[in-house]
């Protein structure tokens, strides 16, 4: 959706600013143009450069010293491997939910799509308390995987659930209006022409959808990295074991090594601005390709 | 089918063994303890755990591995209840250890005669930091109850170092008003006084010291000595109350989890060493005031002498003083409601 928004908002960018009728003053224009200016610095890029300039206070080596340090190194390696199981997982889910709504009439297909929601609305904590609470010592599932030696809560497999959770909607959220904009007229032809479920998958949807699920995977993996309120709850805060980066910032913060948690924090802004500069590519040639389907 | 549909299985396939492998991974581990302790006791611990580990290795123990979870007590402790695989946890005061005999058994019910003092291997005293000169005269509990003294205090609710703040001023409003009324009339006061109420020890002095808020920080004594190594004594002044609370320090083996890890010999290791001289002088050294006479002794500049008195001797004890102030609509939240 995002991506063709974007597009008929340039289209009619043009128009609407030559039109006399929809101008302002240029005092009007300048001052609304100042105001956010403003407030865009002061909220988002002040902060971004404290972040840098708090990690980097006490030199490059220390910077480098607070990220190779063992617990710091770990926490990095449970974001990663975090994500790397909960995005493709949320990447086969996203699209298999988002293909069976846009594509398919059936019954209950709201109730669906607001199951789908349901992580965006639920508190981050409370996501991570259902799972102390089924998973947990004296939860509904907890005494059998505890019998049975396999730990769920407070260690690596309850801190993936957790991510995959919260990172639940973001993928199919994003298929989902683009699939249904477009349609299943190719789809159609597709099936006519002989081409089986699979076929009509691999070479017509996915083809159509695949800037939009590139960017769902993108924002997807943001924040199963900077995920902080449902893991919290669920690590059990082990250091060098159960600690994500996030939490490894709030730990390093709260023991009085704040240049060693600006350090990680840089790390997570770092990743935040790649993932920016991808969107924009990906969203610029999404608009790209666009232009070139409508010609 | 077509080639991308082979990559998709084979990603799959190997996100499923990666997930296997986590399952497997705790199993795996080699012999290590967790210990699952407070807020503030992170920078003790620090030190305490390489010395156990090269001492259990000369008495012919093998390789352990220590591993640290901190936060505020009673949420460590409802995480151990929940599942958390402590061997043994070290609480600031023992309802946390008790909730664990409650709740399924995890701690044996007679663990206060498992080690000498009660259990537990070193005292602190609830204590007040002020900033530099003590600008509002801040002498005793009198004057955080005053009209215009902000007053940090972490939750009572959620963790010791509150709990013992809140005990230490009824103590005090006790001796001074001789009954319950004076008392609740009292700690009401000083409770009006707080801004925050951050949800571990480790918050509070991050709001008094960081955000600056609050002329005063009622906290344990040797939070308020790290405080001044921290951010210079210049800045801080540490002041002694007339009458205060002496906070023990529990500890315990978690008996079921031990049990079935295999570690109860370690875990109890591990325990006895903070009894031992060179565990209390670790300790010392960390501003906790040892049980241990001789090193006591020692350090004797870093302690001066101070009146207090425990919650057994006052207040009948933490069953009781659970079941008075701290269980659901007790004295503690109608005193935070009246607040309101």
């Amino acid at each position: 959706m995002a991506a063709t928004a974007l597009h008929l908002h340039s289209d009619l960018a043009g128009r609407y600013e030559s039109n006399p009728a929809t101008r302002e003053s240029a005092w009007v224009k300048w001052t609304v143009i100042g105001v956010s200016l403003t407030f865009f610095a002061l909220f988002i890029l002040l902060p971004l450069f404290i972040v840098f300039y708090e990690a980097l206070r006490k030199g490059w080596e220390a910077y480098v010293v607070a990220l190779v340090e063992p617990d710091a190194l770990s926490s990095i390696k449970l974001t990663l491997l975090a994500a790397a199981i909960s995005v493709p997982l949320n990447l086969v889910f996203g699209i298999a939910a988002a293909w069976a709504i846009a594509k398919f009439e059936f019954r209950g297909k709201s109730f669906l799509i607001t199951l789908i929601d349901l992580p965006f609305s639920i508190s981050p904590v409370v996501a991570g308390l259902i799972y102390v609470l089924v998973f947990g010592r004296t939860g509904w599932l907890g005494p059998w995987f505890i019998e049975n030696d396999m730990k769920i809560v407070f260690a690596v497999p309850g801190i993936i659930l957790a991510t995959i959770f919260v990172t639940f909607p973001f993928i199919a959220r994003e298929l989902i209006p683009l699939m249904e904009a477009q349609g299943r007229d190719e789809e159609e032809a597709s099936t006519v022409l002989g081409a089986s479920g699979w076929q009509t998958f691999w070479y017509v949807t996915l083809p159509n959808i695949k800037w939009a699920l590139l960017y769902g995977v993108i924002l997807c993996n943001a924040r199963a990295m900077g995920e902080f309120g449902a893991v919290s709850v669920v690590s059990g805060h082990i250091r060098g074991e159960t600690n994500t980066m996030p939490l490894h910032i709030e730990i390093a913060y709260n023991e009085y090594k704040f240049s060693a948690a600006f350090a990680v924090a840089s790390l997570l802004a770092i990743l935040a601005l790649v993932t920016l500069v991808l969107k924009t590519f990906i969203e610029w040639r999404a608009t790209q390709t666009l232009k070139r389907s409508k010609t | 089918m077509t080639p991308n549909a082979g990559q998709l299985k084979k990603s799959l396939r190997r996100s499923l063994s990666l997930l296997a492998l986590c399952f497997a991974g705790s199993a795996l581990a080699q012999t290590s303890i967790l210990n699952v302790s407070y807020d503030v006791s992170r920078e003790l611990y620090k030190d305490i755990n390489p010395a156990f580990v090269a001492a259990w290795k000369k008495q012919g123990g093998g390789d352990v591995t220590v591993n640290q979870s901190h936060g505020g007590s009673s949420k460590q402790a409802m995480s151990v209840a929940a599942g958390l695989d402590a061997d043994v946890i070290t609480m600031n005061q023992s309802p946390d250890i008790d909730i664990l005999v409650e709740r399924g058994g995890l701690v044996v019910a007679d663990w206060r005669k498992q080690f000498p003092h009660n259990a537990a291997p070193y005292t602190t005293t609830s204590i007040f930091l002020v900033r530099k000169g003590n600008p509002k005269q801040i002498k005793d509990w009198d004057d955080l109850a005053r009209p215009g003294i902000g007053v940090i205090v972490p939750n009572p609710k959620t963790s010791g170092n509150g709990r013992y703040t809140y005990l230490a001023a009824w103590g005090y409003a006790l001796d001074k008003t001789g009954n319950e009324a004076g008392a609740k009339d009292f700690v009401k006061r000083l409770f009006a006084n707080v801004p925050v109420l951050d949800g571990g020890g480790r918050g509070a002095t991050t709001t008094f010291t960081q955000r600056d808020i609050g002329d005063v920080l009622v906290t344990f004594e040797n939070e308020a000595n790290l405080i001044a190594q921290e951010f210079g004594a210049d800045k801080f002044d540490v002041v002694y109350p007339s009458l205060t609370i002496e906070a023990e320090a529990p500890v315990a083996v978690v008996q079921k989890v031990a049990a079935k890890r295999g570690t109860e010999k370690v875990a109890k290791a591990y325990l006895d060493f903070l009894f031992s001289p060179a565990g209390q002088e670790i300790i010392a050294k960390h501003d906790f005031r040892p049980r241990d006479p001789a090193v006591l002794k020692k350090y004797a500049a870093k302690f001066p002498k101070v009146k207090t008195f425990t919650v057994d001797q006052k207040l009948g004890g933490w069953a009781a003083v659970q079941k008075a102030h701290f269980a659901d609509g007790a004295l503690y939240d109608q005193i935070i409601v009246l607040k309101k």
